[in-house]
């Protein structure tokens, strides 16, 4: 994320719209794979192309649509991939939580399409602009435009995706979806600057690769909270007085 | 299966996680040190959803050579941290994931 695009004097709500469309726009590069092989998957696994639109539409969360189609194809009974879905989307809360302190003030009217919006990039974005120091009061509309756009550009290369997969059925094992790897890669790196963030991540990830054979991606879960207890409590060491 | 059902119980449960904390935020007090815990949550959750996806693709560890997405990821770091520009650490990763899993192909 290019974050020093913001240093015009008094950010108006089109200028923060505009930034934060400008400011999601790598995110929607690494993205745009994975939206294209969740199109070309969703013909292979049985999905007809109408409920793939459908569900970028309506659910709008790229990793558990993916989990979804895999267990469609396998043919999972469908209370069981509703809860795998439930279980997946349960770092949203975690972003929701995050968002708390920046969206208290907001009208009613713009907390629907904040939440409905939130998405591992919208988040990334609209919390590296909430973090900054200067006090724009048009900081929502940063995250709207990021959101929006990251959302516009899902449909597009979902419908995309059925296209190419109908005429491509193999495009799915060239492992493009190896995109959103990096691009959460890329997201991460800017955060280790501290002590404290790195032993998180790292247990993060040591964690969750002891649980990846835990049902639903429950790992994902565990392996965020061992991250987050592991940075608070470096973070309280390192602060002590003594050390 | 019906994809009606599908769809409405993936879309309901997602929403249900993502509105209701921030439709009451209004009404919500955190803690100082509740903050600082949540200041952990981006990059913890993100680096989760990477290392088994890379690491264990086949749900066991794999780190060697061979192992394409390692030589991407590792390429991916290297190039975020040299140059901290994210455009440039996907596109980096993704054609070394590309060129080395293209020079493994038999």
């Amino acid at each position: 994320m290019n974050l020093s695009d913001h240093r015009s004097p008094a950010p108006t709500a089109r200028s923060e719209f505009l930034s934060g469309c400008r400011a999601i726009l790598p995110l929607i590069i690494g993205a745009i794979p994975f939206g294209i092989i969740f199109g070309t998957l969703a013909t292979s696994s049985g999905l007809s192309s109408l409920s793939a639109l459908a569900m970028s539409l309506f659910v709008f969360a790229g990793s558990s649509q993916f989990i979804a189609l895999g267990l469609l194809s396998t043919q999972t009974a469908l209370p069981l991939i509703i809860l795998t879905t439930f279980v997946v989307n349960l770092r949203h809360l975690l972003y929701a939580v995050s968002l708390v302190p920046y969206v208290h003030h907001l009208p009613q009217f713009w907390k629907a399409p904040i939440a409905f919006w939130l998405t591992d990039e919208a988040f990334a974005v609209g919390i590296g602009r909430y973090h900054q120091p200067d006090s724009s009061p048009y900081k929502h509309w940063y995250y709207l435009g990021g959101a929006l756009f990251m959302y516009l550009n899902w449909q597009l290369f979902t419908w995309v995706g059925l296209t190419v997969g109908q005429m491509m059925p193999n495009a799915a094992n060239w492992g493009l979806d190896f995109a959103m790897s990096v691009t959460f890669t890329g997201m991460v790196i800017p955060y280790l600057t501290r002590r404290p963030m790195v032993v998180a991540v790292l247990m993060a990830g040591i964690t969750a690769l002891l649980t990846h054979g835990l049902p639903h991606q429950l790992g994902l879960m565990v392996a965020t909270i061992v991250g987050i207890l592991a940075g608070f409590v470096t973070e309280q060491r390192c602060n002590r007085p003594s050390d | 299966m019906n994809e009606l059902w599908l769809i409405s119980g993936m879309a309901v449960v997602t929403f249900a996680i993502r509105y209701p904390i921030v439709a009451m935020s209004g009404r919500l007090k955190m803690a100082p040190w509740f903050l600082q815990l949540l200041c952990y949550v981006p990059p913890t959750v993100l680096t989760a959803i990477v290392v088994p996806e890379v690491l264990m693709p086949n749900d066991v560890l794999w780190v060697d050579p061979t192992n394409a997405r390692l030589i991407g990821l590792l390429a991916a770091i290297g190039v975020g941290y040299w140059r901290k520009n994210l455009l440039l650490t996907i596109v980096v990763g993704m054609i070394v994931f590309l060129g080395w899993q293209w020079l493994l192909a038999p």
